[in-house]
């Protein structure tokens, strides 16, 4: 938001210092946006809804919004409880807890078409998890088949899990690192339980770092695409794989840039969404 | 954040990838800002020199492929030095045009398939004394009756072809009903067959098509299933012809292995033995029977009641109007069409002749079963040419997206069929009402092509 800083009557010296981030903004964000609502509005003959109406004509385009949608609201919840846990139990300093991050950390450092096709690896017809299933003398499924929409959604829900958690947890672990022990030291002192301790000293103080996760999350979330696409192909679409269906495979930038639009509108919502409802709770709390 | 897409994140890897797919995948990712960093494309070919013809192709994109053709010209094409210059199909059709619009043209021959050349007619120069000098190579007269691209004069010299056949596992046959020639298939026929062999294989499927993300099934609707039931492609997209089709269609889908919609070509599962019976490009099939011929058959795709519609896809070598070196130009297309490059071809890209070359003994067997079964689906009776679409450009993927919608939503998600197939054809005609352009065979040509 470049714009709110402006102010007049300040010296120009403020004006140059952020000048540079104004370009930047101008360039890398602001234009690539204009051109993009040029193409996804603009035909041959002038503006025209014809290429959202097109988009919204698609029967891939309202599954790959219902499955953007669950896949968020299921892995958000669950990669936060997971990345609070792992955390809190880095803070207790256990036994090789520099190893235990480092090993949580790795995913972080995988691509996510790499980490899908690890996943694939194991998921797939022929995969270790059934190898090992087979050799169990169970039998293998197929857990990526479009007839087991529920399995298909849970390997992609375990890869997303396992390649994306680590940075929520960095995040985390950071802001954990930022909070004195004195106030814990203090509550538990005066006889809180450690789930008291939990819910009223550690977690308001944990609020930033988890506004700036759950943000980036969710954005990155909206963003997913590699790790589905190369487990289930366009039998689980998602809304960026979409733009790169039209794009590519379809080669119609023009609906595409509109789906990438939807992105664009559903991150700001979410981004603006989580700022006012983080934003409120302390001040409630007075 | 919309246009964050690197090279890695712009990767769809498919459902199932395999491990040349895996390495090939690297090289690109590897190659990816290299190639994007040269900016244009180089249009006076690879390693030519000054003396040398160019040949630009959207053909043979896959490397061993141009590398094996590249072999074969310098072997055989001893006259000239010719640059081969592989090129993607989007890049072919807007060097020709800007190179021959701007009376600047580097580019001696061009090779493409027939839709690709299409909408260049006017910019090829017309090539009856070619034609006419060739008799000897016995071009088949539908092969040459196309290469006028509607006019009168012949505008490419037919290049080389392929089709879409059945690979049949031997294993199979057991389930034949009686009376029924595996060579001269119905789809009724097909149809009880392939039921018989579900219920005889302990329930599971022996047939397959390949329905993955890059998977040709929609042209099995273009070139087969449609023209065989409907006489047509696209005016008769959603005639109660073409509601046949689909119910037909949604009952053979019942008796497909469900995992076809992870198949991107067919010649895997079938090696692998997942499906016993399968419909696919012939160079996706000639993989199956590689290690024992003796087990497999290639037959031609099944009849329907108009017929047996089948898609021809056809390749041609013309020559840019203002070419350079229009003799020497000349020269090279008549050596790339003598029966020693087109076995060659043939043997190496699994691309068949278009002349009347004599297919030797020593081919790969898989070759040779599915050169036989291409050449009996061309002289079946009732054989119904269709065409890979003509003349849509850079819409070709939308419109075989339109086919690929109407499965999705008929076989899979089970939606009325002539709900989906209007719906469908609103698209189809959106499409083409934006491009004006005549039908292709078999549909009728003249005035604006659309469903009706």
């Amino acid at each position: 938001m470049p714009g709110r800083l402006r102010r007049r009557g300040r010296p120009p010296a403020a004006v140059l210092l952020i000048t540079p981030s104004l370009v930047f903004m101008t360039a890398l964000f602001l234009w690539p946006l204009v051109v993009g609502i040029a193409q996804a509005f603009g035909g041959p003959d002038g503006p025209t809804t014809a290429y959202v109406r097109r988009m919204v004509d698609d029967p891939y385009f309202w599954q790959a919004t219902r499955d953007t949608a669950l896949l968020i609201v299921v892995l958000i919840p669950l990669q936060f409880a997971l990345a609070l846990t792992m955390a809190l139990l880095l803070r207790e300093r256990p036994k090789f807890a520099g190893l235990h991050f480092y090993i949580w950390v790795v995913p972080l450092a995988i691509s996510d078409l790499a980490a899908g096709l690890v996943w694939l690896s194991i998921f797939t017809d022929r995969g270790y998890l059934n190898s090992v299933l087979d050799h169990l003398g169970i039998g293998s499924y197929s857990w990526l088949s479009f007839e087991n929409p529920s399995t298909m959604f849970l390997a992609v829900v375990v890869a997303e899990l396992w390649r994306s958690t680590s940075l929520v947890l960095v995040i985390v672990v950071a802001g954990l690192q930022g909070v004195p022990r004195d106030y814990d030291e203090a509550a538990a002192v005066f006889g809180a339980t450690y789930r008291q301790r939990l819910r009223y000293v550690i977690l308001p103080q944990l609020r930033p770092s988890l506004q700036v996760a759950l943000i980036l999350r969710t954005i990155l979330a909206l963003e997913a695409f590699a790790v589905a696409q190369a487990l289930t192909g366009r039998n689980f679409p998602l809304l960026v794989g979409e733009t790169y269906q039209w794009y590519y495979t379809l080669q119609n930038p023009n609906v595409a840039t509109a789906i990438a639009l939807v992105v664009l509108t559903l991150s700001i919502v979410a981004a603006v969404g989580y700022l006012r409802v983080m934003r409120q709770r302390p001040e409630m709390k007075g | 954040m919309m246009h964050r897409s690197g090279p890695i994140d712009s990767y769809s890897g498919g459902a199932r990838i395999t491990r040349r797919g895996l390495l090939t995948l690297g090289a690109g990712v590897a190659a990816a800002p290299v190639l994007s960093a040269c900016g244009g494309v180089s249009t006076s070919g690879t390693g030519g020199g000054s003396g040398s013809v160019t040949l630009m192709s959207n053909q043979f994109s896959p490397v061993e492929e141009k590398q094996h053709f590249e072999q074969i010209l310098a072997k055989r094409v001893t006259g000239e030095k010719v640059a081969f210059n592989q090129v993607e199909t989007g890049i072919f059709a807007s060097t020709l045009q800007t190179q021959v619009d701007a009376g600047k043209v580097q580019i001696s021959v061009v090779g493409a398939l027939h839709g690709d050349l299409a909408p260049h007619a006017a910019r090829l120069i017309d090539l009856d004394d070619v034609v006419g000098s060739l008799g000897d190579r016995g071009f088949a007269s539908e092969l040459t009756d196309l290469a006028k691209l509607g006019g009168s004069m012949t505008k490419y010299i037919p290049w080389m072809q392929a089709s879409y056949v059945l690979a049949v596992n031997k294993k199979a046959l057991q389930w034949l009903p009686s009376g029924v020639d595996v060579q001269k298939l119905t789809y009724d026929q097909l149809l009880s067959w392939m039921t018989a062999a579900r219920r005889g294989n302990g329930n599971k499927p022996v047939f397959g098509i390949p329905a993955g993300v890059k998977g040709l099934y929609h042209r099995f609707f273009q070139g087969f299933l449609l023209p065989s039931f409907t006489g047509g492609q696209i005016t008769t997209f959603r005639s109660p012809e073409a509601v046949t089709a689909w119910q037909y269609m949604k009952q053979l889908w019942a008796q497909t292995a469900t995992a076809s919609t992870n198949y991107d070509n067919l010649q895997e599962p079938l090696q692998r033995g997942e499906v016993l019976v399968g419909f696919d490009h012939v160079a996706r099939l000639v993989g199956a029977p590689a290690d024992k011929p003796q087990d497999w058959l290639m037959v031609p795709a099944p009849s329907g009641p108009k017929g047996l519609g089948y898609m021809l896809v056809l390749a041609g070598l013309g020559i840019p109007k203002g070419a350079p070196r229009t003799d020497q130009a000349k020269a090279v297309i008549k050596a790339l069409t003598t029966p020693e490059v087109q076995i060659d071809v043939l043997r190496q890209n699994a691309f068949f002749p278009v002349t009347n070359a004599a297919v030797p003994t020593d081919l790969p067997p898989a070759v040779g079963l599915a050169n036989a079964a291409v050449r009996a689906q061309r002289s079946a009776p009732g054989a119904i040419l269709s065409l890979p679409p003509v003349g849509l450009g850079t819409h070709d993927g939308e419109v075989g997206q339109i086919f690929k919608n109407c499965f999705k939503e008929i076989c899979l998600d089970g939606k009325p069929i002539k709900q989906v197939l209007d719906a469908q054809a609103g698209q189809l005609n959106a499409i083409l009402s934006e491009l004006k352009i005549p039908c292709w065979k078999p549909d009728p040509a003249g005035g604006d092509c659309r469903a009706a």
